[in-house]
């Protein structure tokens, strides 16, 4: 038995959809947190709810990545690699790194399994001598949980359904991890059933003290906490993060917050969030379609209130006709595009940053719409945040960008004070007002806002051309073409309401500048890291706000030689910038549905560095 | 405070009407402004939400609040904005291919959820500003631009879907009959939940005539029912005709070989029956108008708010600091 210290661990657990392997992964992170480490995680998990048993189909898994340095993604290679059955091997071994861990479960690897992974009669991997590259600790998970809780009156499924917390506890042993904050959470879930709640307690502990005795696992790793900035942290995940972020932004703003959403992967979570705190005053909508979501939001918005809706792509182009109205409307609205996968129901479950141009482009007539994108979990609620006080402030439907992969995964944050907040000015015409027109505008091109209930200021709005000023219809030619203007510009002169674009890394005297957006931050952060580290010249600088760009954003720009602009679609944010600067950046695509890995960046960027 | 008296002028915006002369819009648009100084709301806590078509311009010419909005999707408008304003009068102007075509779907939800909410239907049963295409109330057969062999389609019956959705208020009324549709919408505004008055509105341009047997002074009387809660179904030219019930079978009977204490009573509480009711749609029986059914049926926004102060009361009210701190945290020095 040997006790070794690593800085940094990637953990894989793998399983079927019904092995409980993202609850799994969630246990393992909130205590890896609470040990202090910096972490970053990546659920993968099939479209289907229950995909056919033991398929490579039916194969959820869950990394994570913490360590006592820093950690910015679930990290490209796995050192350990928890599979509950022989398809989930066959899924991902190529994740796990030569001479890396596997714990397998061989009760996953009989006849039925190996056949329903497609291996032929007389493959096995057990025995074939193919996991010779690794060290594998085999024990019959099914078989010794069972055992385990032979005098417990619960039936076998439901004693079988207890296996991932046998993986668990082994796992805790392999990293010195106490039980105490799984057993807590055990006591929570299962406060009304106490012979579930015993069971899953005693095939934790079994797994570890398991791990323990057998010797099975050859070492156990000390993992230190992370040296991090002080303060006090908390594990969040991205749509969390943003259902924080609409509450913040609620109170900021002294509005009623009115979230109107139709269930969609992967946004469906962020509603979830929101109904648990209808004490805040959320007004939380189920509605029957998308149409109707973003609808019933700007109703809501017309009453007075913040109306959000939330979706994915699919539903962003059903949402398209109303965000033109609330763009006419000139009325606050926050649209929330947890994207993924396309065109159409595309890879519902996998992560895309497809939908910037839909978000730039796609309405009818001349629309724009500001867009924020937000690059890591926790930075999902600044970024929320700052899509409410824009919607707010200047009077305007906004885009909020988020994805699948930060949206499902986690990492530590530095949460803030409310008192350090930022507030969000209300631009309510003011009681006194006596010539209120509802499109006078003023230096920010922003119109005043008179909701029902103030005497004197009824006026009627709608998606038809209005007379400038007076908001009523109108169809004539000169007027129309300067409100088309006059809207824009108001779109355009936010840019003297954001920061100035920064640096995350690098200087402005690099060769070669990294510009992105969204959640590829966390691979591109470790790239650039890592190639400081080794001496290359490489800045990076990440967007958050996209439409309109930072001022400073071109001068930024052009001072490199090479703008490389890595994105999981097959080049959008690049279009945007060419466009808008006519500067030759070099994309970088991947269209797999995953995240980009650190290593990939790296030699992308080490190629252009050294000249290509 | 005292609540200032206003007239119908004070409802009318500075805005020109601009239907086409003749419309049926006119008198339902004079008949509305007429009766909101009677409902005791101020004005600015009225709104109107209309969709789009012709009836859906009625906004611009109401003076309180008001949004023209998109196609199909006013009673969704309606319904968040009255879920975050339940305080608000509310009222939703569509047509038969706003409502029951492309906003179909959304009428149904906002009738099952029962927001407190009225609706005027105006079902002309044509697309009048798309210029004459047949439309979901249309007769089969019907032959227009975009159905010059006719239609094929199976027309909805609107009051018959809206009893299928679980309406809580339906009634029927008609735009030459102000006196009727003046009682018909102060019924439909004293509802609480949502109330759905269907107006028959004649198109003068692309469908003039649709309902002219039941307006014209030679054939109304044998063509229509007036219903009126405990009241015995009679109709005809001289009262001479009634319904009675056989089982579930609705007969027409004279009152000459059948008693009027025999006929079918009328009984707005009764689903049942004013499911029967709505079934009076084709020739060979009277059209009915008034109020089908009402029941008195928890409102959304009510059990919203109730729901919120539940929430308050067993959470208290939200801190956003605890809210951002979460249950489990650790702290680095």
């Amino acid at each position: 038995m040997t006790q070794e210290t690593v800085e940094k661990v990637v953990i894989f657990f793998a399983g079927d959809s019904g092995d409980g392997i993202q609850l799994t992964g969630s246990q393992f992170t909130n205590t890896a947190a609470l040990y202090g480490n910096d972490l970053s995680t990546f659920p993968d998990f099939p479209a289907e709810i229950r995909a056919p048993q033991g398929t490579l189909a039916g194969v959820s898994g869950f990394q994570i990545s913490f360590g006592s340095t820093e950690i910015f993604t679930p990290g490209d290679e796995c050192d350990v690699l928890v599979v509950m059955n022989v398809a989930a091997l066959k899924a991902n071994l190529k994740r796990l790194k030569k001479g890396g861990a596997i714990i397998l479960n061989t009760d996953g690897f009989d006849k039925r399994n190996l056949r329903l992974a497609g291996f032929a009669d007389d493959e096995n991997p057990l025995t074939d001598n193919s996991l010779a590259d690794y060290r594998v600790s085999e024990m019959n998970v099914t078989k010794l949980t069972r055992e385990c809780l032979v005098d417990v009156t619960l039936g076998v499924k439901e004693k079988d359904r207890c296996k991932n917390m046998f993986v668990l506890g082994f796992v805790y042993w392999m990293y010195n991890r106490s039980l105490e904050h799984t057993i807590d959470f055990l006591k929570q879930k299962f406060k009304n059933k106490p012979d579930v709640l015993e069971a899953n307690t005693r095939v934790l502990k079994a797994g570890y003290n398991f791990a323990n005795t057998c010797e099975i696992s050859s070492s156990r790793f000390e993992v230190k906490p992370a040296k991090m900035a002080s303060g006090t942290y908390r594990n969040i995940m991205g749509n969390q993060a943003t259902a924080m972020g609409l509450i913040a932004a609620s109170q900021q703003s002294g509005l009623d917050l009115f979230y109107g959403s139709y269930p969609i992967t992967p946004a469906s979570d962020i509603l979830h969030e929101l109904a648990k705190h209808k004490n805040f005053g959320v007004r939380s909508f189920q509605a029957e379609d998308e149409i109707a979501a973003i609808s019933a939001s700007i109703g809501a918005s017309f009453g007075g209130a913040l109306g959000v809706t939330a979706t994915s792509g699919p539903g962003v182009a059903l949402k398209g006709e109303a965000i033109g109205l609330a763009f006419m409307l000139e009325l606050p609205l926050v649209i929330v595009n947890v994207q993924r996968g396309g065109p159409s129901t595309g890879l519902p479950t996998k992560t895309e940053q497809a939908d910037l141009l839909q978000a730039m482009y796609g309405r009818n007539g001349e629309a724009p719409v500001p867009i924020i994108s937000a690059s890591t979990p926790s930075d999902c609620f600044e970024a929320t945040l700052e899509a409410c006080r824009i919607a707010i402030e200047h009077m305007t439907p906004v885009f909020f960008l988020s994805d699948g992969y930060i949206a499902n995964g986690a990492e530590p944050w530095l949460f803030p004070q409310s008192k350090d907040l930022q507030s969000i000015k209300v631009p309510m015409t003011k009681k006194e007002n006596t010539d209120y027109l509802p499109y006078k505008r003023d230096d920010k091109l922003v119109r005043e806002w008179a909701i029902p209930g103030m005497s004197g200021f009824e006026h009627r709005v709608g998606g038809l051309e209005k007379e400038n000023l007076t908001g009523n219809v109108s169809y004539d030619s000169s007027n129309h073409e300067l409100m088309v203007k006059t809207r824009a510009e108001k779109v355009e002169r936010i840019a003297d309401f954001i920061p100035n674009q920064k640096l995350d890394a690098g200087s402005e005297k690099a060769k070669v500048l990294v510009l992105a957006w969204g959640s590829t931050y966390g691979a591109i952060k470790t790239a650039v890291k890592e190639l400081l580290a080794e001496g290359y010249s490489v800045a990076h600088a990440h967007l958050r706000y996209i439409n309109p760009f930072p001022k400073n954003l071109e001068s930024l720009i052009r001072a490199y030689d090479k703008v490389l602009i890595p994105e999981i679609n097959n080049g959008q944010l690049i279009k945007l910038i060419r466009d808008k600067y006519v500067i030759d950046a070099i994309p970088m695509n991947k269209i797999q549905g995953i995240p980009f890995e650190a290593r990939e960046i790296k030699n992308r960027i080490i190629e252009l560095h050294d000249g290509e | 405070m005292e609540n200032k008296v206003y007239t119908a002028k004070d409802f009318s915006s500075d805005q020109e009407v601009r239907w086409c002369p003749g419309c049926g819009d006119y008198s339902i648009l004079k008949q509305v402004q007429s009766v909101m100084p009677e409902i005791n709301v101020p004005k600015e806590d009225i709104v109107f939400i209309s969709g789009i078509g012709c009836s859906s311009r009625f906004p611009y010419y109401m003076e309180t609040f008001g949004m023209h909005s998109i196609h199909g999707r006013a009673t969704a408008i309606a319904s968040g904005l009255k879920a975050a304003r339940p305080d608000l009068s509310v009222w939703i102007i569509t047509g038969d291919g706003d409502s029951l075509s492309i906003g179909g779907n959304h009428l149904i939800h906002l009738l099952r959820r029962n927001f407190d909410t009225n609706v005027l239907l105006f079902n002309n049963q044509i697309y009048g500003l798309t210029k004459g295409q047949y439309s979901p109330t249309s007769e089969k057969g019907k032959k227009t631009k975009s159905t010059p062999m006719g239609s094929i389609d199976h027309p909805f019956n609107p009051l018959a879907l809206c009893m299928g959705a679980d309406a809580t208020f339906i009634a029927r009324t008609m735009d030459r009959d102000p006196k009727h549709m003046r009682e018909m919408l102060m019924r439909s505004n004293s509802h609480k939940g949502t109330s759905l008055l269907e107006i028959y509105q004649n198109c003068n341009v692309f469908n003039d005539g649709a309902f002219f047997s039941m307006t014209d002074k030679a054939t109304k009387m044998n063509q229509t029912l007036f219903l009126e809660h405990e009241q015995p179904l009679v109709f005809g030219e001289n009262k001479d005709k009634g319904i009675r019930l056989d089982g579930f079978k609705p007969i027409i009977v004279s009152l000459e070989d059948c008693s009027i204490d025999d006929l079918w009573v009328h009984d707005e509480k009764d689903r049942v029956k004013a499911g029967l009711l709505t079934r009076f749609f084709d020739a060979d029986f009277p059209r009915p108008f008034g109020v089908f059914y009402s029941e008195d049926r928890p409102t959304y926004e009510d059990a919203l708010v109730q729901q919120i102060d539940n929430a308050i009361e067993q959470k208290g009210q939200g801190n956003l600091d605890d809210l951002l701190k979460g249950s489990n945290t650790w702290t680095i020095d």
